[in-house]
């Protein structure tokens, strides 16, 4: 989802848009959760239905249009979006039902060309130039692909049809609800020039403020700058990426394997605590979560690292590279619990806690360097045991004592 | 205070009495020397941290006796950079003049009252000769832990039974044993005693020089918690490790299935060169058939080495992986012509130990025993 909304520009041509050389689709699946949690409850197709956690800190994941018209946000507070829609139903998310949803659709895309890139569990980037003989323009693709997903789904995407993936991605967020915008090759430049500095990709509060001092309020003010005015006002690197963007140059390709860089889990509390020990056994249960992650992605990890959000919402996060690469359970929480030992809080209100594995590599090339005192079989092999008994049984059957409820 | 004492005998001591001085004391006055002069015509330095001690006493003409502390390492960069001529030292009130040739440096004198006692000079619990203790303290502080997480585990354990002296260190990825004779004073001496590694091998490499090194454990070296080494005009001690070192006598394999002869130099040529494709914590593979080693290293994705050796082989073909530097530091430590591997599986602990002929007999007084690298499944 992009994170701001922005006017549609008109198009007043009346003949179809010029697709040649516009290989870059962007797929995004329109308010997927709420999609995919509506097609069990056919009854609230139309009404306003918000999907979240109910409890105090509750978070909108997703939102059917009807309610977003009453301004419900994706990551709004949930008491907030009550408010702003009374009427609305809330849902509790279920992640399988969406996670099977999207492998199903990932896998539709796949059929359409080899260069797919996942950015999420609802959206993707496809190059289609490969597709264009078999398949037809892009324009036509998009089509094709809009309507292979409502068929087989029974939800609806939005589709963004350009020459560059910035511009797609754009033309994906006007097309929405159901939509497909095509922007050609010669109407690059005069599309991102019209935008506000805000929607260009990388421009967050802070380099808007940036901008706004330097008075450019639009990307043709950036297109219009002298670079080196730019790139003292932002900096080297800064400078030349928003100058390019700003002339609808965008280098980035569509890269087909995403390859995962790092897996991690976050635990937002119901109420602030303030209890290490407590906090431990959070710790506990997300480096067990993120290391059974990293062995059904067969891959491990050697750097840890944590996140803590206070009261206060100021965030730190704190690293730890290991001596070898892991995937086991207990490695990571040590290696967790230190770190955040390490921080002295003294009863620091604590609001959320994240762990997270960097530094992957495939688990069949991370090389192990043995100890000389290792029993014959470690934790990894109990690691191991447990997830077939997950398998087996459900996520949970088997898990540490210290997490089982009282 | 005042003596003349020759610009090599000063720059020697001060250098090796100042060597293990802290960067920043926690007391200023343990980044001093303490010089004392006797009418008798020897000037004794010494230098402590309350770890370490150091003490050396070397001849002088020593007009008036006396004591003086000066900063250590200011001390020995000034008498190294001194011409080679006779270096003429006094007090005159709290300043230290130090005179040599035409040079003159006035340096102020620190509270001497202030400057702790060192612990005691200890009589000596027995004898080494000097090229074995250096040799042997070499052989096993490579396998010493350099972290912190365990801090046992940066000791070298040293243990005595009568004439037996058995060295050993491990990090838990390897582990380096050595045996040796000595000559005890008392021929029931029993002791243990763990020895930080980085002092004993900077001592052994300090002492080992001269012919012998006196060696004081247990109670002749002033309590348990100490160790003292002397060798000639110098005096060492260090404060011991305190803990219980993990059992390790289960850690050597008690079978054999393969073992393999093959030359220390052509191995560690071949080994350091295939090894320059080898990325960090990336192994280097062993493959051991009847006459021949082959070292490989390298994925397919990026550069892979390879290079062949000549080997004997009993028992059967084997091929094992191992951390590069590991290997390397076990084959340095060999010290003879030849090496000798005894494996169980690809899996478990090899052994690496010395022999002096490709046909002979393996000298059992120095074992190293290595983990391999593995690959998860």
């Amino acid at each position: 989802m992009s994170r701001r909304q922005f006017a549609l520009p008109g198009r007043d041509r009346p003949e179809p848009p010029d697709d040649t050389g516009c290989t870059v689709l962007h797929v995004d699946m329109d308010a997927f959760f709420a999609s995919a949690s509506l097609l069990a409850h056919p009854d609230l197709v139309g009404t306003p239905v918000i999907i979240g956690g109910s409890g105090g800190r509750g978070v909108v994941l997703s939102a059917t249009y009807e309610a977003r018209r009453f301004g419900v946000a994706s990551a709004m507070p949930m008491g907030r979006a009550r408010r702003l829609c009374p009427t609305a139903t809330v849902l509790a998310p279920d992640h399988r039902l969406y996670s099977r949803i999207s492998d199903a659709v990932m896998a539709t895309l796949a059929t359409f060309t080899p260069a797919v890139e996942p950015l999420s569990v609802d959206e993707a980037f496809l190059d289609v130039a490969g597709s264009i003989r078999r398949l037809g323009s892009p324009a036509a693709i998009a089509q094709a692909i809009r309507d292979a997903i409502v068929d087989e789904q029974g939800i609806t995407c939005s589709i963004g049809v350009a020459p560059t993936k910035f511009v797609a991605k754009l033309a994906s967020n006007l097309a929405k609800p159901d939509g497909l915008v095509v922007v050609p090759v010669e109407e690059v430049v005069p599309f991102v020039q019209q935008l506000p500095v805000a929607a260009l990709w990388g421009v967050g509060d802070k380099t808007e403020e940036v901008l706004t001092r330097l008075g450019l309020r639009t990307v043709a003010d950036i297109a219009h700058t002298p670079l080196d005015t730019l790139k003292r006002g932002l900096g080297e690197a800064a400078g030349d990426h928003l100058h390019a963007l700003a002339w609808g140059r965008d280098p980035r390709r569509v890269e087909a394997v995403a390859r995962e860089k790092s897996i991690g889990a976050d635990m937002t509390f119901e109420y602030d605590v303030d209890d290490a020990a407590w906090i431990h056994r959070r710790l506990l249960q997300l480096s067990d979560k993120v290391a059974a992650r990293m062995r059904a992605a067969e891959m491990m990890g050697r750097t840890v690292s944590i996140k803590v959000r206070f009261a206060d919402f100021t965030t730190i996060t704190r690293s730890r590279t290991l001596r070898d690469p892991t995937d086991t359970s207990r490695v990571v929480y040590d290696a967790a619990k230190d770190l955040f030992d390490a921080l002295g809080l003294q009863r620091a209100r604590i609001r959320l806690v994240g762990v997270r594995m960097e530094k992957l590599v495939p688990t069949e090339q991370a090389p192990i360097q043995g100890l000389l005192d290792e029993p014959d079989h470690g934790w990894r092999d109990a690691d191991l045991a447990v997830d077939r008994a997950s398998a087996r049984f459900g996520a949970g059957s088997v898990r540490p004592a210290s997490l089982l409820d009282r | 205070m005042k003596f003349r004492v020759e610009r090599d005998v000063l720059a020697e001591a001060v250098t090796w009495v100042a060597r293990g001085l802290p960067n920043r004391p926690p007391v200023p006055v343990l980044a001093g020397v303490l010089i004392e002069a006797d009418g008798e015509g020897t000037l004794t330095l010494s230098a402590f941290d309350y770890e370490v001690s150091a003490r050396i006493t070397v001849p002088a003409d020593v007009a008036e006796g006396g004591t003086v502390l000066v900063l250590g390492r200011l001390l020995a960069d000034i008498s190294r950079n001194l011409p080679a001529k006779p270096i003429d030292v006094s007090t005159e009130g709290n300043k230290v003049q130090v005179t040599c040739g035409s040079s003159r440096f006035s340096l102020l004198a620190m509270p001497a009252a202030e400057y702790p006692t060192l612990p005691t000079s200890p009589a000596p619990s027995g004898t080494i000769s000097g090229d074995v203790f250096t040799q042997a303290v070499a052989q096993v502080s490579i396998a010493a832990d350099r972290g912190d997480t365990l801090p046992i585990l940066t000791g070298v354990r040293v243990e005595i039974e009568g004439e037996k002296m058995t060295l050993l260190a491990t990090d838990r990825y390897r582990l380096a044993m050595r045996e040796l004779t000595w000559n005890p004073t008392e021929s029931d001496a029993s002791h243990v005693a763990l020895i930080p590694a980085r002092t004993l091998s900077e001592t052994a490499k300090a002492l080992g020089a001269s012919g012998k090194v006196d060696l004081s454990l247990g109670g002749s070296a002033g309590g348990d918690g100490l160790v003292g080494f002397e060798s000639g005009s110098r005096r060492t001690t260090s404060r011991l490790l305190d803990g219980e070192y993990p059992k390790v006598s289960s850690i050597f394999p008690t079978s054999v299935d393969s073992e393999a002869v093959v030359s220390t130099a052509e191995l560690v040529e071949a080994v350091k060169r295939v090894a320059l494709v080898a990325e960090r914590n990336t192994p280097v593979r062993l493959k051991f058939t009847d006459g021949q080693l082959t070292i490989e290293a390298g994925t397919g994705d990026d550069a892979q080495a390879s290079e062949a050796v000549e080997s004997t082989l009993t028992g059967p073909e084997l091929e094992i992986a191992f951390n590069p530097h590991f290997l390397l530091d076990g084959l340095g430590a060999v010290g003879t012509a030849y090496s000798r591997f005894s494996f169980t599986q690809p899996s478990r602990p090899a052994v690496l130990s010395g022999q002096a002929e490709a046909d002979g007999e393996a000298d059992a007084s120095y074992r190293y025993v290595l983990m391999p690298v593995r690959f998860a499944s």
